[in-house]
């Protein structure tokens, strides 16, 4: 399963590539992408770990830029 | 502005105060030194409490190498020097680049989101009780929509009533309008220019041409460029690089020197320049705007990668039938010694109207009204070779050479494309059709050449007389004829075999295959056709063969820049590190060399757009 999330207040292009590498190493996350200009994040992962894997995906965005908030 | 914005500015504008009073009264008047360093502190805390916030946070989560955490230390570290001036002038450069970066990407953002703005927000569906205005998801297939002058057209459709001129510039770049008229299929994006027009919804909205493109160039950074990957890769060892470096000035040199504290300020001014933002950020800004001014043109770019992939084509590989002709028959010539042309063409077409076969439906068109001067009977469609009929009592045969022969009659042109007439056993000439030219092809392959294409080649099915006569005629280098879509595979192989970078042009239809092989798929005329939208990596919103020298355009002129920027940076920040090192250059120079590169690569980078 994919999913598109809008990311606000990511002002910071270097921050959003160490975004998706915090979030590539989270568990079972298939393949991630964030598109600093459209400002999206786009997570695929198994179904049944999603609500958990974007759990862990907002803390690891807060920990790099504690502004920034996902919204689906 | 958005409020952070505003926020930001408010607190520069009191820190540069705060810093000028401080400089003022350490300089003009003798009075505490108290109070000048709590005005240095003031001005210090005003600009950079987030920024030591943040450092704190990076530190309890053991990344020390964020700019937070470098520009920390390089402020602290000169306040330890008893440079108070500089530390705050540090923080607050630091942030008057942070706040032109955010307003630079705020606006960039803003304005490819404005060559994005065709999604259409409502639609005015006809039901029982009336017109409703409800969202383009809430209407289903089979509603009838209804489209004011100047409106947008909500989900794709067929026209069922009122003639109309629809915009279509959003979608294809192109900026004449388009006619449509009842029975039209219509692509919702499209704006109504003239009288009322009713719509039957064909696609729900999230299978729409509209949003299917949005989609696409939302994802396209899916697919990276090789520089904005070089760049990442590049980031993350080129601050730990310099901070190294930092460290390394600040520590060797005391064992040599009786001036510790200058070599530290060297390693301090080392830190200031470690940021790699100025890259990171003006790299994939320039990609994106490319494949933004390409979708203002109707040209579909599905990744980053793929822009700087044809930027670096030097050959491309076209599909002749519906990419570079229209794939249409017209008649060239009619020939006859024995009765007027017209004529000649009337009597085949009254025969032809006869046969569905393409040949004899271009001739019919043709002959225009012509078809129906003569009254024909006994038809006789003779399978491989053409068609018989009578007319006034006369047997005439329509064919081609086989069928002339059959007859024994001597004709001389024995192609596909040439039908021979005969009345009764005698010849009476023949009509000679071509595959039309579209008209910008010859155009489109002269400026190909001009803009460093070396070599074009056309892959065809057809005879290879037709083939070359066509090669000619629009200056393509090398012909392939006769093939089979196999063959089309085998050929295009041995033409990538050369190590050349490759793009193949086709009407994405049947070639598949091929643009899976090649190295950027470029699908053409392909407006609502999924099939295309699927295979290729680029796609033309219209037919017109132009668009492949403005994707071209685009891409060499995106690569351009980005390599600018790139080379820019680099070569800034280096000097400043050897001016760094070697004392020339003090710390407010690098922090101005670090906001000034970030903010020449933004603006650089926004030239993509345009």
């Amino acid at each position: 399963m994919k999913k598109t999330y809008t990311l606000t207040e990511l002002d910071c292009a270097h921050c959003a590539a160490k975004m998706e590498s915090e979030i590539e190493k989270i568990k079972g996350v298939l393949s991630v992408n964030i598109n600093f200009i459209a400002q999206k994040l786009t997570v695929e992962a198994e179904e049944k770990d999603f609500n958990q894997i974007i759990a862990l995906a907002k803390e690891a965005i807060k920990k790099i830029e504690p502004d920034c908030e996902i919204e689906s | 502005m958005k409020r952070k914005q505003k926020r930001i500015l408010l607190r520069i504008i009191a820190s540069a105060i705060l810093l000028c009073f401080a400089l003022v009264l350490s300089k003009a008047v003798k009075i505490n030194e108290t109070v000048v360093n709590a005005l240095y502190l003031a001005a210090y805390i005003t600009i950079g409490y987030d920024v030591i916030i943040k450092a704190a946070l990076s530190l309890r989560h053991r990344r020390l190498l964020d700019e937070n955490f470098l520009m920390s230390v390089a402020s602290v570290g000169a306040v330890a020097l008893g440079e108070f001036t500089e530390s705050v002038s540090v923080m607050l450069f630091y942030q008057i680049g942070e706040f032109f970066q955010s307003y630079a990407v705020g606006k960039s953002r803003k304005s490819i989101a404005k060559l994005m703005n065709i999604r259409p927000d409502t639609a005015r569906v006809i039901r029982e009780n009336g017109t409703l205005l409800v969202l383009p998801d809430e209407v289903i297939v089979g509603d009838i929509i209804e489209v004011l002058k100047g409106e947008k057209i909500a989900l794709d459709g067929v026209c069922v009533s009122g003639n109309s001129m629809l915009d279509t510039s959003a979608l294809t770049g192109e900026s004449l309008p388009r006619e449509v008229i009842t029975g039209n299929e219509v692509f919702a994006g499209c704006i109504n220019m003239g009288d009322v027009i009713k719509i039957r919804v064909t696609k729900p909205f999230e299978d729409s041409s509209v949003v299917k493109i949005l989609n696409l160039i939302e994802n396209a950074t899916a697919n990276k460029a090789k520089s904005e990957k070089f760049i990442t890769k590049f980031s993350r060892w080129y601050t730990p690089t310099v901070t190294v470096l930092a460290l390394l000035l600040a520590v060797i040199p005391q064992f040599f020197t009786d001036n510790p504290l200058e070599w530290l300020k060297r390693a301090l001014i080392f830190l200031v320049i470690s940021c790699p933002c100025a890259l990171v950020i003006s790299v994939p800004l320039s990609f994106f705007g490319g494949i933004g001014a390409a979708s203002k043109r109707g040209v579909l770019v599905k990744g980053t990668g793929y822009l700087e992939t044809l930027s670096e084509c030097d050959t491309i590989v076209f599909d002749k039938t519906g990419t570079l002709t229209k794939g249409s028959f017209s008649v060239f010539s009619v020939n006859s010694d024995k009765i007027p042309k017209e004529a000649l063409l009337a009597i085949c077409a009254s025969i032809e109207n006869y046969s569905n076969h393409p040949i004899a439906r271009s001739i019919v068109t043709a002959a225009g009204e012509d078809y129906k001067k003569y009254l024909v009977d006994d038809i006789k469609e003779i399978s491989g070779m053409g068609i018989s009929g009578k007319i006034n009592g006369h047997r005439i045969f329509i064919g081609n050479s086989f069928m002339m022969n059959k007859l024994g009659i001597y004709c001389e042109n024995s192609d596909a494309l040439t039908v021979h007439i005969a009345f009764g056993k005698e010849y009476a000439g023949n009509i000679v059709l071509a595959d039309e030219i579209k008209e910008e092809t010859k155009e489109a392959i002269e400026s190909l050449k001009e803009i460093g294409i070396k070599e074009t080649y056309m892959l065809t099915g057809d005879i290879e007389k037709i083939a070359q006569n066509i090669a000619e005629q629009i200056g393509i280098d090398k012909v392939y004829s006769g093939l089979l879509p196999q063959d089309k595979v085998d050929i295009f192989k041995s033409v990538k075999a050369n190590g050349k970078k490759v793009a193949f042009v086709g009407d994405g239809i049947n070639d598949a295959p091929v643009i899976a092989l090649s190295d950027v798929g470029i699908a053409m005329g392909s407006m609502g056709s999924d099939a295309a939208i699927e295979a290729a990596d680029i796609v033309l919103m219209d037919d017109n063969p132009l668009k492949i020298c403005e994707a071209v355009k685009i891409a060499k002129r995106t690569k351009k820049i980005a390599t600018q920027n790139i080379i820019f940076a680099l070569a800034v920040k280096a000097a400043f590190l050897i001016m760094g090192a070697c004392g020339i250059s003090g710390m407010f120079g690098a922090v101005i060399a670090d906001v000034g590169v970030s903010f020449v690569a933004i603006l650089n980078a926004m030239r993509t757009l345009k």
